[in-house]
Protein backbone atom coordinates (compact mmCIF):
# COMPACT_ATOMS: atom_id res chain seq x y z
CA UNK A 1 0.00 0.00 0.00
CA UNK A 2 2.76 2.65 1.08
CA UNK A 3 4.16 1.94 -2.40
CA UNK A 4 1.45 2.64 -4.28
CA UNK A 5 1.45 5.68 -3.36
CA UNK A 6 4.70 6.78 -3.94
CA UNK A 7 3.67 6.35 -7.90
CA UNK A 8 2.61 8.81 -10.04
CA UNK A 9 -1.16 7.81 -9.66
CA UNK A 10 -0.82 7.25 -5.82
CA UNK A 11 0.14 10.60 -5.51
CA UNK A 12 -2.49 12.29 -7.79
CA UNK A 13 -5.48 9.84 -5.47
CA UNK A 14 -3.67 11.35 -2.45
CA UNK A 15 -4.13 14.60 -3.98
CA UNK A 16 -6.96 14.48 -4.63
CA UNK A 17 -8.16 12.84 -1.77
CA UNK A 18 -6.86 15.58 0.31
CA UNK A 19 -8.25 18.51 -1.77
CA UNK A 20 -11.98 16.73 -1.43
CA UNK A 21 -11.04 16.91 2.43
CA UNK A 22 -10.78 20.41 2.68
CA UNK A 23 -13.58 21.06 0.12
CA UNK A 24 -15.63 18.89 2.27
CA UNK A 25 -14.52 20.83 5.48
CA UNK A 26 -15.18 24.61 3.51
CA UNK A 27 -18.63 23.33 2.00
CA UNK A 28 -20.03 21.90 5.33
CA UNK A 29 -18.84 24.48 7.27
CA UNK A 30 -20.36 26.81 4.85
CA UNK A 31 -23.89 25.38 5.48
CA UNK A 32 -23.58 25.90 9.56
CA UNK A 33 -22.06 29.44 8.55
CA UNK A 34 -24.60 30.71 6.65
CA UNK A 35 -27.69 29.26 9.12
CA UNK A 36 -25.47 30.94 11.66
CA UNK A 37 -25.48 34.09 10.14
CA UNK A 38 -28.77 34.12 9.78
CA UNK A 39 -29.83 33.03 13.57
CA UNK A 40 -27.45 35.75 14.74
CA UNK A 41 -28.79 38.24 12.48
CA UNK A 42 -32.34 37.28 13.90
CA UNK A 43 -31.54 37.44 17.73
CA UNK A 44 -29.67 40.78 17.64
CA UNK A 45 -33.28 41.73 15.70
CA UNK A 46 -35.17 39.64 18.26
CA UNK A 47 -36.38 37.48 15.63
CA UNK A 48 -36.11 33.38 16.01
CA UNK A 49 -34.76 33.36 12.18
CA UNK A 50 -34.86 29.66 10.34
CA UNK A 51 -36.12 27.12 12.75
CA UNK A 52 -38.88 25.03 10.90
CA UNK A 53 -36.41 22.64 8.71
CA UNK A 54 -34.93 20.17 10.74
CA UNK A 55 -34.11 20.37 14.61
CA UNK A 56 -34.17 24.23 15.36
CA UNK A 57 -33.94 24.78 11.59
CA UNK A 58 -30.45 23.56 11.60
CA UNK A 59 -31.18 22.46 7.81
CA UNK A 60 -32.63 25.07 6.42
CA UNK A 61 -28.97 25.86 4.41
CA UNK A 62 -29.72 22.56 2.91
CA UNK A 63 -33.28 23.11 2.01
CA UNK A 64 -32.06 26.65 0.42
CA UNK A 65 -29.23 25.06 -1.54
CA UNK A 66 -31.69 22.27 -2.87
CA UNK A 67 -34.25 25.17 -4.05
CA UNK A 68 -31.66 27.03 -5.83
CA UNK A 69 -30.64 24.00 -7.65
CA UNK A 70 -33.97 22.83 -8.75
CA UNK A 71 -35.24 26.52 -10.00
CA UNK A 72 -35.17 27.49 -13.88
CA UNK A 73 -32.14 29.37 -14.91
CA UNK A 74 -33.03 32.67 -16.05
CA UNK A 75 -30.71 34.43 -18.90
CA UNK A 76 -31.63 37.93 -19.37
CA UNK A 77 -31.99 38.38 -23.56
CA UNK A 78 -28.47 40.69 -24.23
CA UNK A 79 -26.84 39.11 -22.02
CA UNK A 80 -23.66 37.90 -23.15
CA UNK A 81 -23.58 34.27 -21.76
CA UNK A 82 -20.01 32.40 -21.76
CA UNK A 83 -19.42 35.10 -19.67
CA UNK A 84 -22.79 35.33 -17.64
CA UNK A 85 -22.08 32.04 -16.93
CA UNK A 86 -18.20 32.33 -16.45
CA UNK A 87 -18.62 34.94 -13.43
CA UNK A 88 -20.35 32.66 -10.59
CA UNK A 89 -18.42 30.23 -11.71
CA UNK A 90 -15.21 32.07 -11.08
CA UNK A 91 -16.33 33.38 -7.88
CA UNK A 92 -16.72 30.23 -6.36
CA UNK A 93 -13.99 28.31 -7.89
CA UNK A 94 -11.46 31.34 -6.65
CA UNK A 95 -12.99 31.37 -3.05
CA UNK A 96 -12.25 27.93 -2.93
CA UNK A 97 -8.79 28.04 -4.17
CA UNK A 98 -7.50 30.18 -1.89
CA UNK A 99 -7.94 27.36 0.91
CA UNK A 100 -5.06 25.52 -0.46
CA UNK A 101 -2.53 26.95 0.83
CA UNK A 102 -4.40 27.83 4.47
CA UNK A 103 -3.38 24.77 6.92
CA UNK A 104 -5.29 23.96 10.00
CA UNK A 105 -2.59 22.48 11.88
CA UNK A 106 0.98 21.71 12.02
CA UNK A 107 1.58 20.59 8.47
CA UNK A 108 -2.17 20.00 8.02
CA UNK A 109 -1.97 21.70 4.58
CA UNK A 110 -2.25 20.79 1.10
CA UNK A 111 0.64 23.04 -0.15
CA UNK A 112 3.06 24.58 1.92
CA UNK A 113 4.43 26.71 -0.25
CA UNK A 114 6.96 29.94 0.97
CA UNK A 115 5.36 32.51 -0.84
CA UNK A 116 1.66 30.75 0.72
CA UNK A 117 0.75 34.55 2.36
CA UNK A 118 0.60 36.44 -1.37
CA UNK A 119 -0.51 33.65 -2.78
CA UNK A 120 -3.78 33.93 -0.97
CA UNK A 121 -3.37 37.42 -1.45
CA UNK A 122 -3.55 37.04 -5.51
CA UNK A 123 -6.23 34.94 -5.36
CA UNK A 124 -8.53 36.97 -3.33
CA UNK A 125 -7.67 40.17 -6.30
CA UNK A 126 -9.09 38.04 -8.53
CA UNK A 127 -12.04 37.48 -7.14
CA UNK A 128 -12.92 41.34 -7.98
CA UNK A 129 -13.51 39.48 -11.95
CA UNK A 130 -16.55 37.37 -10.42
CA UNK A 131 -18.22 40.52 -9.66
CA UNK A 132 -16.98 42.80 -12.95
CA UNK A 133 -17.96 39.77 -15.04
CA UNK A 134 -21.34 39.20 -13.79
CA UNK A 135 -22.10 42.49 -13.70
CA UNK A 136 -20.67 43.44 -16.98
CA UNK A 137 -22.45 40.50 -18.68
CA UNK A 138 -26.39 41.15 -17.33
CA UNK A 139 -26.46 44.32 -19.46
CA UNK A 140 -28.26 45.92 -17.57
CA UNK A 141 -27.78 48.93 -15.38
CA UNK A 142 -28.19 48.30 -11.75
CA UNK A 143 -25.62 44.85 -11.75
CA UNK A 144 -23.61 47.25 -14.08
CA UNK A 145 -23.10 49.83 -11.55
CA UNK A 146 -23.16 47.10 -8.38
CA UNK A 147 -19.83 45.58 -10.43
CA UNK A 148 -18.07 49.40 -10.84
CA UNK A 149 -19.03 50.28 -6.99
CA UNK A 150 -17.47 46.57 -6.44
CA UNK A 151 -14.35 46.49 -7.78
CA UNK A 152 -13.44 50.10 -6.96
CA UNK A 153 -13.69 48.82 -3.39
CA UNK A 154 -12.28 45.55 -3.29
CA UNK A 155 -9.04 47.10 -5.41
CA UNK A 156 -9.16 50.11 -2.87
CA UNK A 157 -9.22 47.51 0.36
CA UNK A 158 -6.72 45.08 -0.89
CA UNK A 159 -4.17 48.20 -1.18
CA UNK A 160 -4.89 48.08 2.85
CA UNK A 161 -4.66 44.77 3.25
CA UNK A 162 -1.60 44.11 1.42
CA UNK A 163 0.56 46.64 3.86
CA UNK A 164 -1.04 45.07 6.69
CA UNK A 165 0.27 41.98 5.69
CA UNK A 166 3.65 43.09 4.89
CA UNK A 167 4.51 44.47 8.24
CA UNK A 168 3.65 40.54 9.59
CA UNK A 169 6.05 39.28 7.11
CA UNK A 170 8.58 41.91 8.14
CA UNK A 171 8.17 40.21 11.62
CA UNK A 172 7.96 36.91 11.00
CA UNK A 173 10.70 36.98 7.85
CA UNK A 174 8.99 34.50 5.81
CA UNK A 175 5.26 34.02 3.94
CA UNK A 176 4.67 30.94 4.92
CA UNK A 177 1.59 30.40 6.94
CA UNK A 178 3.02 27.67 9.20
CA UNK A 179 5.96 29.98 9.92
CA UNK A 180 3.83 32.66 11.10
CA UNK A 181 2.16 30.70 13.36
CA UNK A 182 5.53 29.12 14.67
CA UNK A 183 6.69 32.93 15.30
CA UNK A 184 3.77 33.35 17.50
CA UNK A 185 5.04 30.88 20.06
CA UNK A 186 5.90 31.16 23.10
CA UNK A 187 5.19 30.71 27.18
CA UNK A 188 3.17 33.15 27.57
CA UNK A 189 0.27 31.58 25.13
CA UNK A 190 -2.24 33.96 23.93
CA UNK A 191 0.12 37.29 24.73
CA UNK A 192 2.86 35.84 22.59
CA UNK A 193 0.62 36.19 19.44
CA UNK A 194 0.71 38.79 16.74
CA UNK A 195 -2.55 40.84 17.98
CA UNK A 196 -0.24 42.39 20.75
CA UNK A 197 2.61 43.53 19.29
CA UNK A 198 0.10 44.80 15.75
CA UNK A 199 -2.87 45.84 17.67
CA UNK A 200 -3.63 48.41 15.45
CA UNK A 201 -3.27 46.52 12.29
CA UNK A 202 -5.82 43.56 13.79
CA UNK A 203 -8.65 46.55 13.83
CA UNK A 204 -7.85 48.06 10.35
CA UNK A 205 -7.61 44.24 8.87
CA UNK A 206 -10.86 42.99 10.26
CA UNK A 207 -12.50 46.58 8.67
CA UNK A 208 -10.86 46.04 5.63
CA UNK A 209 -11.65 42.19 5.24
CA UNK A 210 -15.12 43.36 5.98
CA UNK A 211 -14.74 45.48 2.33
CA UNK A 212 -12.94 43.71 0.39
CA UNK A 213 -15.46 40.35 1.14
CA UNK A 214 -18.12 43.37 0.68
CA UNK A 215 -19.74 42.35 3.96
CA UNK A 216 -22.30 45.22 5.45
CA UNK A 217 -21.53 47.54 6.74
CA UNK A 218 -19.82 47.57 3.27
CA UNK A 219 -22.14 46.08 1.07
CA UNK A 220 -22.54 48.49 -1.55
CA UNK A 221 -22.45 46.52 -4.63
CA UNK A 222 -25.14 44.61 -3.63
CA UNK A 223 -26.98 47.54 -1.51
CA UNK A 224 -30.70 46.59 -2.10
CA UNK A 225 -32.00 50.15 -0.94
CA UNK A 226 -30.43 51.05 -4.35
CA UNK A 227 -29.14 48.76 -6.72
CA UNK A 228 -31.76 46.59 -5.78
CA UNK A 229 -28.96 43.68 -5.16
CA UNK A 230 -26.23 44.80 -7.33
CA UNK A 231 -24.39 42.64 -9.55
CA UNK A 232 -26.43 39.67 -8.56
CA UNK A 233 -29.85 41.17 -9.36
CA UNK A 234 -30.06 39.03 -12.93
CA UNK A 235 -28.77 35.99 -11.16
CA UNK A 236 -30.75 33.16 -10.44
CA UNK A 237 -31.01 29.42 -9.52
CA UNK A 238 -27.49 28.07 -8.96
CA UNK A 239 -25.07 30.48 -10.71
CA UNK A 240 -27.41 32.89 -7.71
CA UNK A 241 -26.45 30.38 -5.50
CA UNK A 242 -22.46 30.14 -6.65
CA UNK A 243 -22.50 33.71 -6.21
CA UNK A 244 -23.49 33.14 -2.24
CA UNK A 245 -21.93 30.29 -1.74
CA UNK A 246 -18.40 32.29 -3.09
CA UNK A 247 -18.95 35.03 -0.74
CA UNK A 248 -19.42 33.10 2.48
CA UNK A 249 -16.03 31.29 1.74
CA UNK A 250 -14.67 34.31 0.87
CA UNK A 251 -15.35 35.12 4.39
CA UNK A 252 -14.67 32.34 6.48
CA UNK A 253 -11.59 32.68 4.49
CA UNK A 254 -10.63 36.10 6.12
CA UNK A 255 -11.80 34.58 8.97
CA UNK A 256 -9.23 31.89 8.81
CA UNK A 257 -6.51 34.46 8.21
CA UNK A 258 -7.54 36.61 11.16
CA UNK A 259 -6.33 33.62 13.33
CA UNK A 260 -3.45 32.59 11.76
CA UNK A 261 -1.97 36.27 11.05
CA UNK A 262 -3.02 37.72 14.63
CA UNK A 263 -4.30 34.84 16.70
CA UNK A 264 -1.89 32.13 16.49
CA UNK A 265 -3.77 30.00 14.27
CA UNK A 266 -3.78 26.35 16.05
CA UNK A 267 -1.45 27.73 19.18
CA UNK A 268 -3.35 27.08 22.48
CA UNK A 269 -4.13 30.52 23.95
CA UNK A 270 -3.21 28.97 27.71
CA UNK A 271 0.11 28.02 28.20
CA UNK A 272 -0.71 24.16 29.08
CA UNK A 273 -3.06 23.33 27.12
CA UNK A 274 -2.06 21.09 23.83
CA UNK A 275 -1.71 22.82 20.13
CA UNK A 276 -5.05 21.63 18.07
CA UNK A 277 -6.54 22.18 15.20
CA UNK A 278 -9.46 22.55 17.33
CA UNK A 279 -7.86 26.42 18.18
CA UNK A 280 -7.96 26.87 15.16
CA UNK A 281 -11.46 26.11 13.97
CA UNK A 282 -13.48 27.75 16.96
CA UNK A 283 -11.29 31.08 16.48
CA UNK A 284 -13.04 31.07 12.76
CA UNK A 285 -15.70 30.51 14.35
CA UNK A 286 -15.11 33.34 16.54
CA UNK A 287 -14.48 35.85 14.09
CA UNK A 288 -16.85 34.82 11.46
CA UNK A 289 -19.53 35.76 15.31
CA UNK A 290 -17.42 39.21 15.30
CA UNK A 291 -18.53 38.97 11.22
CA UNK A 292 -22.49 38.49 11.66
CA UNK A 293 -22.31 40.45 15.12
CA UNK A 294 -21.10 43.46 12.66
CA UNK A 295 -23.61 42.72 9.99
CA UNK A 296 -26.64 42.90 12.34
CA UNK A 297 -25.55 45.99 14.35
CA UNK A 298 -23.51 48.70 12.03
CA UNK A 299 -25.91 50.48 9.76
CA UNK A 300 -24.40 50.76 6.05
CA UNK A 301 -21.95 53.07 4.92
CA UNK A 302 -21.79 55.71 2.14
CA UNK A 303 -20.23 55.03 -0.47
CA UNK A 304 -17.87 58.36 -0.85
CA UNK A 305 -17.68 57.66 3.28
CA UNK A 306 -16.26 54.04 2.00
CA UNK A 307 -13.62 54.92 -0.74
CA UNK A 308 -13.07 58.34 1.76
CA UNK A 309 -11.56 55.79 5.19
CA UNK A 310 -10.08 53.49 2.45
CA UNK A 311 -7.77 56.05 0.79
CA UNK A 312 -7.39 59.04 3.07
CA UNK A 313 -7.73 56.71 6.89
CA UNK A 314 -6.36 53.35 6.41
CA UNK A 315 -4.05 53.62 3.75
CA UNK A 316 -1.95 56.39 5.34
CA UNK A 317 -1.67 54.32 8.54
CA UNK A 318 -0.74 51.17 7.20
CA UNK A 319 1.85 52.80 5.64
CA UNK A 320 3.15 54.54 8.45
CA UNK A 321 2.61 50.73 10.33
CA UNK A 322 5.11 48.83 8.04
CA UNK A 323 7.61 52.18 8.35
CA UNK A 324 7.59 51.74 12.37
CA UNK A 325 7.22 48.05 12.17
CA UNK A 326 10.37 47.64 9.83
CA UNK A 327 12.05 50.32 12.36
CA UNK A 328 11.23 48.27 15.56
CA UNK A 329 11.85 44.84 14.23
CA UNK A 330 15.80 46.41 12.66
CA UNK A 331 16.44 47.59 16.20
CA UNK A 332 14.96 44.99 18.20
CA UNK A 333 12.97 47.40 20.11
CA UNK A 334 11.60 45.13 23.67
CA UNK A 335 13.29 42.29 23.38
CA UNK A 336 12.55 41.73 19.91
CA UNK A 337 9.21 41.62 19.93
CA UNK A 338 8.33 42.55 16.23
CA UNK A 339 11.39 40.66 15.54
CA UNK A 340 10.03 36.90 15.92
CA UNK A 341 13.30 35.86 13.34
CA UNK A 342 15.84 37.06 15.79
CA UNK A 343 14.86 35.49 18.74
CA UNK A 344 14.33 32.59 17.13
CA UNK A 345 10.25 32.14 17.73
CA UNK B 1 8.02 13.42 -19.75
CA UNK B 2 7.05 14.49 -16.25
CA UNK B 3 4.33 16.53 -14.81
CA UNK B 4 5.97 19.79 -15.12
CA UNK B 5 6.05 18.82 -18.88
CA UNK B 6 2.92 19.01 -19.45
CA UNK B 7 1.82 21.65 -17.24
CA UNK B 8 4.48 23.38 -19.49
CA UNK B 9 2.89 22.58 -22.44
CA UNK B 10 -0.60 23.50 -21.30
CA UNK B 11 0.20 26.82 -20.01
CA UNK B 12 2.21 28.06 -22.93
CA UNK B 13 -0.60 26.75 -25.07
CA UNK B 14 -2.87 28.19 -23.72
CA UNK B 15 -0.64 32.01 -23.04
CA UNK B 16 0.14 31.84 -26.65
CA UNK B 17 -3.64 30.47 -27.69
CA UNK B 18 -5.06 33.78 -25.57
CA UNK B 19 -3.04 35.98 -26.58
CA UNK B 20 -4.17 35.26 -30.45
CA UNK B 21 -7.87 35.87 -28.72
CA UNK B 22 -7.01 39.03 -27.59
CA UNK B 23 -6.28 40.59 -31.14
CA UNK B 24 -8.25 38.39 -33.03
CA UNK B 25 -11.74 39.07 -30.52
CA UNK B 26 -14.49 41.11 -31.87
CA UNK B 27 -15.61 42.46 -28.17
CA UNK B 28 -12.83 44.00 -26.81
CA UNK B 29 -14.39 43.14 -23.16
CA UNK B 30 -13.50 39.81 -24.28
CA UNK B 31 -10.09 40.65 -25.40
CA UNK B 32 -9.29 42.16 -21.98
CA UNK B 33 -10.83 38.98 -20.47
CA UNK B 34 -8.48 36.67 -23.08
CA UNK B 35 -5.39 38.97 -21.93
CA UNK B 36 -6.43 38.38 -18.30
CA UNK B 37 -6.48 34.65 -18.96
CA UNK B 38 -2.84 35.10 -20.97
CA UNK B 39 -1.30 36.65 -17.55
CA UNK B 40 -2.30 34.34 -15.50
CA UNK B 41 -1.03 31.96 -17.75
CA UNK B 42 2.80 33.44 -17.71
CA UNK B 43 1.92 33.22 -14.01
CA UNK B 44 2.19 29.63 -14.26
CA UNK B 45 5.32 29.54 -16.61
CA UNK B 46 6.86 31.86 -13.97
CA UNK B 47 6.20 29.07 -11.14
CA UNK B 48 7.71 26.44 -13.69
CA UNK B 49 10.61 28.13 -13.54
CA UNK B 50 10.68 28.23 -9.66
CA UNK B 51 10.06 31.93 -9.88
CA UNK B 52 7.03 31.80 -7.43
CA UNK B 53 7.73 35.49 -6.34
CA UNK B 54 7.36 36.85 -9.91
CA UNK B 55 4.73 34.80 -10.49
CA UNK B 56 2.44 35.42 -7.39
CA UNK B 57 3.70 39.60 -8.25
CA UNK B 58 2.38 39.06 -11.74
CA UNK B 59 -1.17 37.71 -10.50
CA UNK B 60 -1.51 40.64 -8.19
CA UNK B 61 -0.32 43.70 -9.91
CA UNK B 62 -1.40 42.96 -13.37
CA UNK B 63 -4.19 40.62 -12.93
CA UNK B 64 -5.20 42.24 -9.83
CA UNK B 65 -4.80 45.60 -10.50
CA UNK B 66 -3.72 46.91 -13.82
CA UNK B 67 -6.57 44.25 -15.82
CA UNK B 68 -9.14 45.80 -13.74
CA UNK B 69 -8.18 49.44 -14.71
CA UNK B 70 -7.98 48.02 -18.25
CA UNK B 71 -11.27 46.07 -17.89
CA UNK B 72 -12.67 49.44 -16.68
CA UNK B 73 -12.11 51.57 -19.32
CA UNK B 74 -12.85 49.14 -22.31
CA UNK B 75 -16.52 48.63 -20.46
CA UNK B 76 -17.17 52.22 -20.36
CA UNK B 77 -16.12 52.78 -23.58
CA UNK B 78 -19.08 53.59 -26.32
CA UNK B 79 -17.77 51.30 -29.27
CA UNK B 80 -18.99 50.54 -32.75
CA UNK B 81 -18.01 46.88 -32.95
CA UNK B 82 -18.57 47.00 -37.00
CA UNK B 83 -16.52 50.21 -37.49
CA UNK B 84 -14.05 48.62 -35.70
CA UNK B 85 -13.89 45.56 -37.82
CA UNK B 86 -13.82 46.93 -41.19
CA UNK B 87 -10.45 49.00 -39.95
CA UNK B 88 -8.91 45.16 -39.38
CA UNK B 89 -7.45 44.57 -42.69
CA UNK B 90 -6.09 48.03 -42.50
CA UNK B 91 -3.98 47.69 -39.48
CA UNK B 92 -2.61 44.18 -40.05
CA UNK B 93 0.14 45.43 -41.83
CA UNK B 94 1.19 48.00 -39.38
CA UNK B 95 0.41 45.38 -36.59
CA UNK B 96 2.75 42.40 -38.41
CA UNK B 97 5.58 44.67 -39.17
CA UNK B 98 5.35 45.62 -35.11
CA UNK B 99 5.38 41.63 -34.76
CA UNK B 100 8.42 41.03 -37.40
CA UNK B 101 10.63 43.83 -35.70
CA UNK B 102 9.92 42.28 -31.99
CA UNK B 103 10.75 38.89 -33.36
CA UNK B 104 14.04 40.31 -34.94
CA UNK B 105 15.04 41.96 -31.82
CA UNK B 106 14.20 38.63 -29.61
CA UNK B 107 16.01 36.36 -32.74
CA UNK B 108 19.34 39.19 -31.98
CA UNK B 109 19.24 38.51 -28.20
CA UNK B 110 19.05 34.64 -28.26
CA UNK B 111 21.50 33.99 -31.30
CA UNK B 112 23.55 37.20 -32.10
CA UNK B 113 24.50 38.36 -28.57
CA UNK B 114 27.91 37.98 -27.36
CA UNK B 115 28.75 37.88 -24.15
CA UNK B 116 32.05 39.56 -22.42
CA UNK B 117 33.89 37.16 -20.91
CA UNK B 118 33.42 38.04 -17.14
CA UNK B 119 29.66 39.11 -17.18
CA UNK B 120 28.52 35.73 -15.94
CA UNK B 121 30.65 35.63 -13.19
CA UNK B 122 29.94 38.86 -12.24
CA UNK B 123 26.25 38.30 -12.20
CA UNK B 124 26.55 35.50 -9.99
CA UNK B 125 29.04 37.31 -7.80
CA UNK B 126 26.08 39.70 -6.97
CA UNK B 127 22.97 37.13 -7.28
CA UNK B 128 22.52 34.84 -4.25
CA UNK B 129 22.98 31.12 -4.56
CA UNK B 130 19.68 29.82 -5.35
CA UNK B 131 19.95 26.67 -3.80
CA UNK B 132 20.58 28.15 -0.45
CA UNK B 133 18.41 31.08 -0.32
CA UNK B 134 14.55 31.38 -1.02
CA UNK B 135 14.23 33.59 -4.37
CA UNK B 136 11.95 35.82 -2.45
CA UNK B 137 14.30 36.30 0.07
CA UNK B 138 17.11 36.71 -2.52
CA UNK B 139 15.00 39.58 -4.60
CA UNK B 140 14.52 41.15 -1.10
CA UNK B 141 18.59 40.87 -0.43
CA UNK B 142 19.33 42.12 -4.26
CA UNK B 143 16.55 45.10 -4.17
CA UNK B 144 16.51 46.29 -0.83
CA UNK B 145 20.04 46.20 0.56
CA UNK B 146 22.15 45.66 -2.54
CA UNK B 147 20.96 48.08 -4.92
CA UNK B 148 18.44 50.55 -2.62
CA UNK B 149 20.14 53.72 -3.67
CA UNK B 150 18.93 52.24 -7.29
CA UNK B 151 15.65 51.19 -6.38
CA UNK B 152 14.87 54.60 -4.60
CA UNK B 153 15.65 56.38 -7.70
CA UNK B 154 13.37 54.37 -9.71
CA UNK B 155 10.63 55.00 -7.01
CA UNK B 156 11.71 58.38 -6.93
CA UNK B 157 10.98 58.88 -10.38
CA UNK B 158 7.91 57.13 -10.61
CA UNK B 159 6.47 59.68 -8.15
CA UNK B 160 7.74 62.54 -10.01
CA UNK B 161 6.21 61.21 -12.68
CA UNK B 162 2.45 60.61 -11.32
CA UNK B 163 2.68 63.97 -9.70
CA UNK B 164 2.98 65.10 -12.77
CA UNK B 165 0.18 63.38 -14.19
CA UNK B 166 -1.89 64.73 -10.84
CA UNK B 167 -0.91 67.81 -11.79
CA UNK B 168 -1.67 68.15 -15.43
CA UNK B 169 -5.71 66.78 -14.51
CA UNK B 170 -5.23 69.34 -11.24
CA UNK B 171 -8.21 71.90 -11.54
CA UNK B 172 -10.13 73.47 -8.80
CA UNK B 173 -13.84 74.15 -9.35
CA UNK B 174 -15.25 76.79 -7.18
CA UNK B 175 -18.50 76.39 -8.35
CA UNK B 176 -19.37 73.46 -6.98
CA UNK B 177 -20.42 72.20 -3.51
CA UNK B 178 -18.39 70.24 -1.28
CA UNK B 179 -18.45 68.85 2.13
CA UNK B 180 -16.17 69.03 5.16
CA UNK B 181 -15.85 66.01 6.26
CA UNK B 182 -14.22 67.10 9.78
CA UNK B 183 -17.12 69.72 10.20
CA UNK B 184 -19.90 66.78 9.40
CA UNK B 185 -18.21 64.97 11.96
CA UNK B 186 -17.85 67.16 14.57
CA UNK B 187 -21.61 69.07 14.33
CA UNK B 188 -23.30 68.70 17.62
CA UNK B 189 -26.41 67.08 16.97
CA UNK B 190 -27.63 69.36 20.06
CA UNK B 191 -27.25 72.22 17.85
CA UNK B 192 -28.16 71.41 14.76
CA UNK B 193 -31.82 69.53 15.52
CA UNK B 194 -34.82 70.74 17.48
CA UNK B 195 -37.38 68.64 18.57
CA UNK B 196 -40.76 70.07 18.85
CA UNK B 197 -43.74 68.66 20.01
CA UNK B 198 -46.74 69.04 17.22
CA UNK B 199 -50.67 68.87 18.65
CA UNK B 200 -52.85 67.20 16.57
CA UNK B 201 -54.20 69.04 13.84
CA UNK B 202 -52.44 72.35 14.39
CA UNK B 203 -49.02 71.90 12.95
CA UNK B 204 -45.88 74.08 13.66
Amino acid sequence: MAEFFQTGLGTALLIAAQSMLVVTFVMVSLLFLVYGDRKIWAAVQMRRGPNVVGPWGILQTVADALKYVVKEIVIPAGADRPVFFLAPMLSFVLAVLAWAVIPFNQGWVLSDINVALLFVFAVSSLEVYGVIMGGWASNSKYPFLGSLRSAAQMISYEVSLGLIIIGIIISTGSMNFSAIVEAQKGSLGLLNWYWLPHLPMVVLFFISALAETNRPPFDLPEAESELVAGFMVEYSSTPYLLFMAGEYIAIFLMCALMSLLFFGGWLSPIPGLPDSSLWMVGKMAFFFFLFAMVKAIVPRYRYDQLMRIGWKVFLPLSLAWVVIVAFLAKFGVMGGLWARWTVGG
Amino acid sequence: MNVADYAFYLFAFVTLTSALLVTVSRNPVHSVLWLILAFISTAGLFVLLGAEFVAMLLMIVYVGAVAVLFLFVVMMLDIDFAALRGKMTRYLPIGLAFGVVLLLEFSMALFVWVQADGAVAMRQAVAPDPGQVENTRALGLLIYDKYIYLFQAAGLILLVAMIGAILLTLRHRKDIKRQNVLHQMWRDPAKTMEIKDIKPGQGL
